[in-house]
């Protein structure tokens, strides 16, 4: 079984912020030159189908809850491997107002491949790495992501009127 | 020792060990599929056993379902087209078999239908297109099998010493795109592909996870074994023909496969019900004169 799921990973790949870079490497090594699927990469459109999870680009206010939701749909054992230095720490938009930082402040990642954007052959080894984490953890090895502040650039949202004579007053 | 040889040769004992070593066909021939595809594309491809990994893989997943009922669809689409083989091993009816056949289908839509997933309901939807599709053609297939031998039994067929190719080459034109239906190949991977990300994502197996993908998995390897043991009972008096005539259908749909891109589902309707259809019509025709 073991042996079985380090050959045969799944890959689903999400855009975050990306500028598309990443996400060009990462389609070249699907390419006949880099040629994934010797390794049994399989590169499914489907979290539930997948093994492992591809993030590219740095996370915002708006994608982290659709990241983890991409996330939380994977059936475990699985791994994350973050593509870039925007993956890694928000890269060059890590000071903007919207950017929460990398792929690490939502999910827990398992393999960081650094470069902007990394080389087909790195991401592969990356991918590689994350196989071989991927082929010793249990099904049942509850992943807590890690707790951190998330710096509220926003104003908050007005509170809703209390019940609903208020809002027929109103 | 010659008890234990009739005993190994008996009809029961043949069904049982086709039932369990079918899979594994099905899985071998999807491998060399894969390889041969990768070496079409100029790449290297995974190794032979890569469906078996996958299959592993996929039962070593942790289990996730939406609701039981999908569950009891995916289990009853495995179940229905083993019947189908054991059925076709036991030379019964060809009309059964067919309805069998098509039920395990229609399990497979229902389980797709019950959830509420787009892209589910979209693959389920062309797969009842692809049933309308090839359907006929092999219903026309067993009426001129009726009109040749008398009778629908499947045990007939095996026992005219004439083989089927003879008598029907038209209707097996049309049983080679029925063939690149069932196996989902270029043109016709309409309802589910690996290769259709951005349209239909993963179509009918969208919403099925883990161990129950497994399944389903299982299913479409005894369907690639059926299918390509229909295609040696075209000449089964020879087994080395059988064989050589399974190898060129296959390679002929790799080549399809990858020379052609998929086209829309109601494309593949008008297609099926013109130039195949017609070439089996004419072969009936020709059967009945």
């Amino acid at each position: 079984m073991t042996k079985a799921t380090a050959k045969s990973p799944w890959v689903v790949h999400f855009n975050c912020n990306s500028c598309n870079g990443c996400d060009i490497e990462f389609l070249a090594c699907l390419t006949p030159m880099y040629d994934a699927e010797r390794f049994g990469v399989v590169h499914v459109g489907n979290p539930k189908h997948a093994d492992v999870l591809v993030v590219t680009g740095s996370v915002n206010h708006r994608n982290r809850r659709v990241l983890k939701n991409v996330y939380d749909q994977m059936p475990s054992p699985k791994v994350v491997v973050a593509l870039g230095v925007c993956g890694a720490t928000g890269g060059i938009f890590a000071d903007c107002y919207n950017v929460l930082g990398g792929a690490d402040q939502v999910i827990p990642v398992d393999v960081l491949v650094p470069g902007c954007p990394p080389r087909p052959e790195a991401i592969l080894d990356g991918i590689l790495k994350g196989v071989e984490i991927l082929a010793r953890k249990k099904i049942d090895t509850e992943v807590v992501p890690p707790e951190k502040t998330i710096k509220i650039v926003r104003p908050e949202p007005k509170p809703e009127p209390a019940d609903e004579s208020a809002k027929a007053v109103s | 020792m010659e008890k234990l040889i009739e005993i190994l040769t008996s009809k029961h004992v043949m069904t049982a060990s086709a039932a369990i070593l079918a899979p594994v066909a099905g899985a071998l021939i999807m491998g060399i599929d894969r390889k041969l595809t990768a070496r079409m594309q100029g790449r290297l491809g995974p190794p032979l056993l890569q469906p078996f990994y996958d299959l592993f893989k996929l039962f070593g997943k942790e289990p996730i379902a939406l609701h039981r009922p999908q569950i009891m669809y995916a289990v009853l689409h495995l179940v229905f087209m083993i019947l189908v083989l054991i059925l076709l091993m036991a030379g019964q009816d060809l009309l059964m078999i067919l309805l069998v056949h098509a039920f395990s289908s229609i399990c497979l839509i229902l389980g797709a239908m019950s959830v509420r997933s787009p892209y589910s309901w979209l693959g389920s939807q062309r797969k009842i297109l692809q049933i309308l599709a090839y359907e006929p053609i092999l219903l026309v297939l067993i009426l001129a099998i009726n009109l040749r031998d008398n009778s629908f039994l499947a045990s007939k067929v095996m026992e005219n010493t004439q083989p089927l190719l003879i008598s029907m080459p038209l209707l097996f034109l049309a049983f080679v795109c029925v063939l690149a239906i069932e196996l989902s190949k270029s043109p016709f991977d309409v309802a589910t592909s690996h290769h259709a990300h951005q349209e239909i994502v993963k179509g009918l197996t969208l919403e099925y996870s883990g161990p129950f993908l497994g399944i389903l998995e299982i299913a479409h390897f005894y369907e690639i074994a059926i299918f390509f043991g229909l295609i040696m009972c075209f000449w089964h008096t020879n087994i080395w023909i059988a064989l050589l005539l399974e190898s060129a259908v296959f390679v002929f749909l790799l080549v399809v496969d990858n020379a052609f891109s998929r086209l829309s589902a109601g494309w593949m309707v008008r297609y099926m019900w013109t130039v195949p259809l017609t070439l089996a019509l004419a072969n009936l025709i020709w059967l009945w004169s």
